[in-house]
């Protein structure tokens, strides 16, 4: 399949003021602000509950995702539902939609999709440890002022920028 | 005040499930076409060759905050029914330096792997996939991690309440901070563009990834 030209990204400037805007919409229409890891704290919290109930009852992080509605219900994993549509349709009106392994020119797909789950695995560690990521800490927190959202982000890119040397391998 | 609507009772949770999705649908828009569904862009950005990670998070920061400032003081938002998260220092501190690694190390950050994974990047279904398994790990053995979790609690705390400067100073500050960072990242760009013969990843980067048809290496 020969992709025809796909459109170029849109200016990070613009991107980042009008992602700007659909957070303050959340915070005037909602009261609160973006995410994505809490979606996916509350789908595992209803496998577990759907698997072994009283397990999932007994354990106060998956607990607190019980009440209410129900973990399928939760408004971030509508949103990610959402953010998951918004770029579907944006990368299709683009003709940015490519079934592909982005990784470096020396590293293997195997070796970047293995590489890619591991540190999933090990961004969800970081990101239930912090009570979110990006979107929940560094954008929703950060626009707060929230301490913990910054030290956050402190910690994230400090982290990152001291790793990224050793991952040469795996992107350059 | 008329704002925040939910808060005050305008609509209820049928509603608001509604605006989850609406609002979700507009953030996945914005973070396509900006080009964080791309791995290899967002590792760029620790490679000081493309900031675009940084510039887009940046202006959106600056721009809700200066949003909440404004639409607070001019009375139209109650900003004390806004959900503030509430502040663990070293959780959040530790819990920032281990998601930094897996950043890093996996390009994608969990919203942005959304997006990389319904766009056809296998690498993001990869790691969406990680991420769950990592959440759900941690779930489970969090009766062991739940001390670390709530130590050095500070409730809602913000950045003037820590400085004790007053709301709009901070916001100006980080203003200031914000726009010398893009003159920064745009020099360092300009640096990196000059220094290399491989150019840096244009604003559509597509020659270095490949189909998978040819990619996968099994």
């Amino acid at each position: 399949m020969r992709r025809s030209a796909a459109r170029p990204y849109a200016n990070p400037y613009l991107a980042g003021v009008a992602l700007g805007l659909v957070l303050l919409t959340a915070f005037v229409v909602m009261g609160r602000g973006l995410g994505a890891s809490g979606a996916f704290a509350s789908s595992t919290a209803g496998v577990v509950s759907a698997v072994a109930p009283e397990r999932a009852q007994a354990n106060a992080y998956f607990a607190r995702y019980l009440g209410g509605d129900g973990p399928w219900l939760d408004w971030l994993l509508i949103e990610i539902i959402g953010v998951a549509i918004g770029g579907f349709f944006s990368a299709l009106v683009a003709g940015r939609l490519r079934v592909a392994v982005e990784r470096g020119p020396r590293i293997s797909s195997r070796a970047r999709l293995t590489t890619a789950f591991g540190a999933g695995a090990v961004m969800g560690l970081g990101a239930v440890l912090a009570r979110g990521c990006t979107s929940g800490q560094a954008l929703t927190g950060g626009a707060l002022l929230s301490v913990g959202s910054w030290l956050f982000i402190a910690g994230a890119f400090a982290a990152a920028y001291a790793v990224a040397p050793l991952a040469r391998r795996a992107w350059t | 005040m008329t704002a925040p609507y939910f808060e005050l009772g305008y609509f209820g949770t049928r509603g608001a499930l509604v605006a989850a999705l609406v609002i979700g649908i507009a953030f996945g828009w914005c973070l396509e076409s900006a080009g964080m569904g791309s791995a290899r862009k967002l590792a760029a950005q620790f490679y000081l060759t493309d900031l675009t990670v940084f510039k887009v998070m940046f202006s959106a920061i600056v721009t809700t905050m200066l949003g909440l400032f404004w639409l607070g003081r001019l009375g139209v938002l109650d900003l004390s029914r806004v959900y503030v998260p509430e502040t663990f220092l070293l959780p959040q501190l530790v819990g920032g330096l281990v998601f930094g690694i897996g950043f890093a190390l996996g390009g994608l950050c969990p919203g942005t792997s959304c997006v990389a994974a319904v766009t056809g990047r296998l690498d993001g279904v990869a790691l969406v996939l990680g991420m769950w398994s990592g959440v759900l790990a941690t779930g489970l053995a969090f009766p062991s991690l739940r001390a670390f979790y709530e130590r050095t609690p500070r409730g809602t705390l913000t950045l003037p309440q820590v400085f004790h400067v007053p709301y709009g100073v901070v916001v100006l500050l980080l203003v200031i901070v914000a726009l010398a960072g893009f003159r920064g990242a745009e020099w360092i760009e300009a640096r990196a563009t000059s220094r290399s013969d491989e150019p840096p990843l244009p604003n559509a980067s597509r020659e270095a990834t490949r189909p998978v048809a040819g990619g996968i290496g099994v």
